[in-house]
């Protein structure tokens, strides 16, 4: 989906924050909520990372923004818990005293219509273009280089297609390829000559490009 | 930074709650919790990262083998696990600087680099590297000569990449454990190079 989550390239953002000796988590509901995500990728196998990226995807965007990355992970895990019927709604804003939100629900006909590429069909040197998809649902393309073209300087292990195993489709796996752009091809006037974005892309997402 | 809307519970009595409701189904294991707290605080973290960049330094056949399959390298130092299915080494050089970033969410090498810290998390962080590099790691405080080219590695898939920067000048008679100590969770991201300055890593 073309949410508030893919960020890359957006403008008006400030700069940015850095703490020194940050710990590991700022207060104990933040370890709490990161285990329960363990519990529920792991033991309670309610959920796959790509299920639970995009339940994070789903936040009202207004809500995204404002939430510290741990209300963000609490508000996913809740979502699928919910969604899965492991817990009830009614029952978690009983317990927390007041109204715990949700994400809103996945789209319908989530996926882009891109057929399986179960065989590497790029190598390293090959120059792609990225499909200028636009699915309702979950994507690892972001809109920052659909549509552009880049190289590809390596060729990567084939894993599950994030888009299909985020909505309980057909697991299919594909190679990723990291694809190097150049700033200005992304950026145009805006951006660098001695600059460039490596993008790990899924097999599906890309296409040959002659020149 | 949480502004919070008066009529939602704090995240903290949202967790509370989510976990007592789990808790009375029986849904959650005797240390389920506990232990991926102790994993998240005690076992992941930059320490690991820096010790592969440290014998990457002191051993030019580590170094090769951690440049061809970085995922093997980090294991043979008891480096694994979750998030580190797939690493991939990116080699600093004299005229190539490396930076990485997750513009989608926040996807890091847990086992090499830890749980990424906020910054690395931010909106801002993630909107602006991809775009404006070099402005962003100067305001970061990595002023990086003009002539050195910037690579931004966006993790949108299952690699998950560590840096393995260029080894400081004046520590050829350092010991691999004392270069370790250089090494920061920054330093491994590509938001700042080792330098005599940086040790003792204070991001641990």
């Amino acid at each position: 989906m073309d949410g508030i989550h893919d960020l890359g390239g957006m403008a008006g953002f400030g700069p940015v924050d850095q703490e020194q000796n940050e710990p590991v988590f700022h207060e104990p509901w933040q370890a709490t909520t990161f285990a329960l995500l363990m519990a529920t990728l792991g033991s309670l196998q309610s959920a796959n990372a790509d299920e639970y990226r995009h339940s994070i995807e789903r936040m009202d965007p207004a809500h995204y923004l404002r939430a510290h990355y741990y209300e963000r992970m609490l508000t996913g895990v809740a979502t699928l818990l919910v969604e899965k019927g492991v817990v009830e709604r009614t029952d978690l804003e009983q317990r927390a005293g007041a109204a715990f939100p949700l994400s809103n629900p996945v789209a319908e006909d989530p996926m882009a219509d891109l057929a399986p590429q179960p065989k590497a069909r790029f190598a390293i040197g090959d120059r792609v273009r990225v499909r200028d998809i636009h699915p309702s649902g979950h994507t690892r393309a972001p809109r920052f280089v659909r549509g552009k073209t880049g190289i590809v300087l390596h060729v990567a292990p084939a894993f599950s297609f994030p888009d299909a195993s985020a909505h309980a489709g057909a697991l299919r796996q594909e190679h990723t390829y990291h694809v190097e752009f150049p700033s200005r091809a992304l950026w145009s006037d805006a951006g660098a000559d001695n600059e460039s974005v490596v993008v790990d892309l899924w097999d599906s997402y890309l296409e040959a490009s002659e020149a | 930074m949480t502004k919070q809307r008066p009529e939602h519970a704090t995240p903290e009595a949202r967790a509370a709650a989510l976990e007592g409701a789990l808790t009375d189904q029986g849904l959650i294991p005797d240390g389920l919790l506990e232990s991926a707290i102790e994993m998240a605080t005690e076992e992941w973290s930059p320490r690991n990262g820096a010790r592969v960049v440290a014998r990457a330094w002191c051993d030019p056949a580590y170094r090769s083998r951690l440049l061809s399959d970085a995922t093997a390298a980090c294991n043979e130092l008891g480096y694994a696990g979750l998030q580190g299915e797939y690493i991939v080494a990116l080699e600093d050089t004299p005229e190539r600087h490396n930076v990485i970033v997750c513009t989608q969410c926040s996807c890091t090498a847990w086992p090499v680099l830890g749980l990424p810290p906020d910054w690395y998390k931010s909106p801002q962080y993630r909107a602006r590297v991809v775009r404006e590099p070099r402005k962003v790691l100067r305001q970061l405080g990595l002023e990086l000569d003009p002539a050195v080219a910037i690579r931004v590695w966006e993790t949108s898939a299952e690699t998950r990449y560590m840096v393995l920067p260029l080894r400081p000048a004046g520590t050829s008679d350092w010991s691999e454990e004392a270069l370790a100590t250089l090494v920061t969770r920054e330093s491994l991201i590509g938001t700042a190079i080792p330098d005599l300055g940086t040790g003792p890593n204070a991001n641990v």
